[in-house]
């Protein structure tokens, strides 16, 4: 008697258990995403740039989902970088990183793959914002392009090219800064001489190296956080910027400028990703879908004086915004006209290595 | 003293204190900024409060610093005994001080590729891990100090007359050890609030400690909260450092080689 | 008995401490040491084959460069520091006793502030809008503000004031220790204030002197922050080099081979010290009766 039931219980729990395993899936990172989830059980850690994140964007996610998001701060897209992939993305669910460090951490195994059906406001997206590479693992939050921030006041004549960054008139030598991340350190170079900014040519990047070095005489500094204040206090004259960041200065200072050199620019975008080892999937997903709503979208423009990639979110912004900050009415047409930065594999380290030795030159 | 000397250590000096009296000045500047003087006021004190990053910082670098003088300070203090009794070779003295001497790029570096090569995971763990080891170093030093002042023949006359050896220690040796191991983890504390380097190496993305969060805020230029903060941080050192300096008379303060 | 209880008491005190101790530096030590001679995997992980590559390439001009700038940059300001250090030590020396404590507290009292503020507070004092250029201003003595930093004449200020303290308080531990008797006695002979400098005081202090500058020189060599916060970014030192590599292109075996060279140089230059100590002490022996 016994024996029997015990058979049956025996098999009973088998047959459930492997229900169990059919049904439950993964219980955190990678696996299939749960439409039935309870987005109230999820919480999320965020992590991204200081006074990149509108102060009421936070709260009202949580107050639409229920989901509790705690925001952490980083410096710089190398700091965050090196971290989740030592790491492998432990303890946080969304980061803020700009696209060709994306794309190194999707290289580096550390994101999930983004569920479209999740985040169906992926439609308020600009056309050429889905067509970017790297879509499927990071959405983008701003965009724009760099290009040459200056003082009309403090120049002779407005610069129309990268050289005149490069190899300023003697009027504005020492008060000149560039860019200190590596990419954006060897963009004005690259495209003085005409070449992709994803260049890999051996002949090419040797030309750029040099070009870089002879800049580096008339530089004041390499700079990624103080340059426009420099441009305020009239330390800098002609600085190399993201136009975002030339609209704090224009803020400061109604005298300074921003223009994109003759010769092209980049397109960069900040974006969005998730990390695969993340438990709150869901939430992360409709994390991103709740910024990427015109309103809210909206208020990141307003908030960091950047371009978002959603037109729905462009035309809400304050006109009187786009009057004072001329590169904010950029159109996604124009963007285009720049080059996506990628990641570039094995020949990232040929990058720093040109940097490092430009530096210690 | 001769008049040229005397201007000599003087200038010294004002070398020494100028840039930190022009923090504390300028954290009670209205406008922050050393470019105009804008009255008199706490408001910074105030900001710095509310900051939350500063908060977090303040939180985390207790975390490691309590935990990380605990360790040095118990370990550190039974080398620092056994050392006195059992080892001769100066060789091996060095290598127990060598955590506080190396360039702390050094140490970092390696106990990164440690941690990751144990696959512990970075945290506060491992800055705590990583703090109490040189802060030992220090600890173990100014109880040597100590030590030297110390008469072994009463421990020694408390066994014979039949204590047993820990008892002894406890009740002869350690009392009057007392302000050479506190002295030690006051100094331990102290240097594990302000070390920079190893954290920014050995911590996780998440929980920075107080000085990861300055220097996040400094490369940003200047900002009136950090003069507060600069502030705080000096008045703390000035207190730790003059009791320091109480619990290890009338030994020299510093145990140089 | 008593022997085994010795034994058991040595393994108590000494086996915590120096297990913990042992492991957490000889390991990374030899991690280090491994690793330079390893190639490194895309993302910081180490591999096999063993190299010499990362050795050589730091002997290619541009990082020689490095090197030799690094050593230049610490060496000038532990000159700077010693010739500060050595005259503020006597001075601090020949104070009424009473004083003394008090002065050497003020001469420690800003090393247990915290570092990056005491940079920090250099780049307000020193840059184009900073207090020094303020003044100048002010008075009138220059129209523009003059650069005073993003340079590497900042970048040696800064090591010097880092670590100033760290010079006088050896330098000073060691004249204390001098003798007096020998002042004495060599005054009495006929010796004026410089030749007893340089007869009595100056050799003896030697050992203060060395430990002074090792703790400049060994401090400021693997460090970048001040090259950062200070010189602009634009002078690659062994210390940003090395945190380069670690936090930014995840080359370890390269970056392991950069702070293998600056553990490198502090051993050749405590063991240099080590033998013109003991040579000097030697002499002394020999000097004193």
């Amino acid at each position: 008697m016994h024996g029997l039931n015990l058979r049956r219980l025996a098999a009973g729990i088998l047959a459930l258990s492997l229900v169990g395993v059919a049904c439950g899936g993964d219980s955190g990172g990678g696996g299939a995403l749960d439409t039935d989830a309870d987005l109230t059980t999820q919480s999320l850690v965020i992590s991204n740039w200081d006074a990149y994140t509108p102060e009421g964007l936070i709260p009202s996610f949580t107050e639409a989902t229920g989901v509790d998001a705690e925001l952490s701060l980083h410096a710089t897209n190398e700091e965050i970088t090196a971290k989740l992939i030592q790491s492998d993305g432990a303890g946080f669910d969304v980061a803020f990183v700009s696209s060709q460090f994306a794309d190194q951490l999707n290289q580096a195994g550390v994101l999930a793959q983004i569920d479209p059906d999740f985040i169906p406001n992926m439609a308020n997206l600009a056309p050429e914002a889905t067509d970017l590479v790297g879509i499927d693992f990071s959405i983008p939050y701003t965009w724009g392009t760099t290009g040459i921030c200056y003082r009309e006041d403090l120049v002779s004549s407005a610069p129309t090219s990268w050289n005149d960054l490069l190899d300023p008139a003697d009027d504005v030598k020492g008060k000149v800064t560039m860019l200190q991340t590596d990419r954006w350190l060897m963009l004005p170079a690259q495209k003085s001489l005409g070449f992709s900014v994803n260049t890999t040519d051996a002949d090419e990047l040797a030309q750029v190296q040099e070009l870089l070095a002879s800049a580096k005489e008339n530089l004041l500094a390499y700079d990624d956080v103080t340059f426009y204040s420099r441009l305020v206090s009239g330390e800098a004259a002609l600085v190399e910027a993201w136009d975002g960041w030339c609209n704090y200065g224009i803020a400061e200072n109604p005298d300074i400028k921003f223009v994109v050199p003759e010769e092209g620019s980049d397109l960069w975008a900040d974006t969005m990703v998730i990390m695969k080892s993340s438990e709150n999937l869901e939430a992360a997903h409709a994390f991103i879908n709740h910024v990427l709503e015109p309103a809210n979208h909206a208020q990141v423009a307003e908030l960091v004086y950047y371009k978002v990639p959603n037109p729905g979110a462009m035309a809400l912004v304050d006109p009187g915004l786009i009057a004072q900050f001329p590169n904010l009415g950029m159109s996604s047409a124009d963007l285009l006209e720049g080059e996506q930065l990628r990641d570039l594999g094995e020949d990232n380290q040929t990058y720093t290595d040109i940097v490092t030795e430009v530096v210690a030159g | 003293m001769s008049r040229p000397m005397r201007f000599h250590l003087f200038m010294v000096y004002t070398f020494l204190f100028l840039p930190i009296g022009v923090l504390v000045v300028l954290s009670f500047n209205r406008s922050g900024l050393p470019t105009s003087w804008g009255g008199f006021s706490t408001r910074w004190y105030g900001e710095l409060v509310r900051n939350e990053q500063i908060r977090e910082g303040v939180k985390n670098t207790l975390i490691v610093a309590l935990g990380s003088t605990i360790i040095a300070t118990v370990l550190g203090t039974l080398l620092a005994v056994g050392i006195q009794r059992f080892v001769r070779s100066p060789f091996v003295e060095s290598a127990i001080l060598a955590p506080a001497v190396m360039p702390d790029i050094v140490l970092a570096v390696g106990l990164l590729a440690f941690y990751t090569m144990v696959e512990m995971p970075l945290g506060r763990l491992t800055v705590l891990v990583s703090h109490s080891l040189f802060c030992m170093a220090f600890v173990t030093a100014v109880v040597r100090a100590r030590l030297a002042h110390v008469d072994p023949s009463l421990e020694e006359a408390a066994r014979d007359l039949g204590d047993t050896a820990v008892g002894a220690f406890l009740r002869i040796t350690l009392p009057s050890l007392a302000p050479g191991i506190l002295a030690g983890a006051l100094l331990s504390f102290t240097l594990s609030i302000d070390e920079f380097v190893i954290a920014f190496f050995t911590n996780g993305p998440r929980n920075p400690t107080l000085p990861q969060v300055i220097y996040a805020n400094v490369r940003f230029g200047v900002k009136p909260d950090v003069n507060a903060l600069a502030t705080i941080l000096l008045i703390m050192s000035v207190l730790a450092v003059l009791s320091v300096q109480r619990l290890t008379r009338p030994t020299d303060t510093i145990e140089a080689s | 008995m008593r022997d085994r209880a010795a034994a058991l008491e040595r393994a108590a005190l000494l086996g915590p401490g120096l297990l913990y101790a042992g492991v957490l530096l000889v390991v990374p030590l030899g991690l280090i040491l491994v690793y330079a001679f390893l190639t490194g995997g895309r993302f910081g992980a180490v591999d096999t084959p063993v190299t010499l590559d990362n050795v050589q390439r730091l002997g290619e001009p541009v990082f020689r460069d490095v090197i030799f700038t690094s050593i230049g940059l610490s060496a000038t300001a532990t000159v700077i520091a010693l010739f500060i250090g050595y005259p503020a030590a006597l001075a601090i020396s020949k104070l009424p006793r009473r004083w003394r404590t008090v002065a050497v507290i003020c001469v420690v009292l800003p090393f247990w502030t915290n570092f990056l503020i005491r940079t920090y507070a250099w780049v307000v004092l020193l840059n184009n809008e900073g207090l020094i250029n303020q003044l100048l201003r002010a008075t009138s003595v220059i129209d523009d503000p003059i650069g005073l930093m993003n340079n590497r004449p900042a970048i040696v200020l800064g090591f010097v004031y880092a670590y100033l303290p760290l010079m006088i308080l050896p330098l000073y531990a060691a004249i204390e220790r001098l003798d007096p008797q020998l002042a004495e006695a060599s005054t009495n002979l006929g010796a004026d204030p410089l030749t007893r400098f340089r007869t009595i005081t100056l050799p003896l202090t030697v050992n203060g002197a060395f430990s002074g500058c090792l703790f400049v020189f060994v401090p400021s060599l693997g460090n970048f922050v001040i090259p950062e916060l200070l010189g602009g970014g634009k002078t690659a030192t062994l210390g940003t080099l090395a945190r380069d590599q670690f936090l930014k292109s995840f080359n370890w075996p390269f970056g392991s081979a950069v702070v293998l060279v600056v553990l490198v140089i502090v051993f050749v230059i405590v063991g240099v010290q080590n033998r013109i100590a003991s040579r000097i002490e030697g002499t002394n022996m020999k000097a004193t009766p």
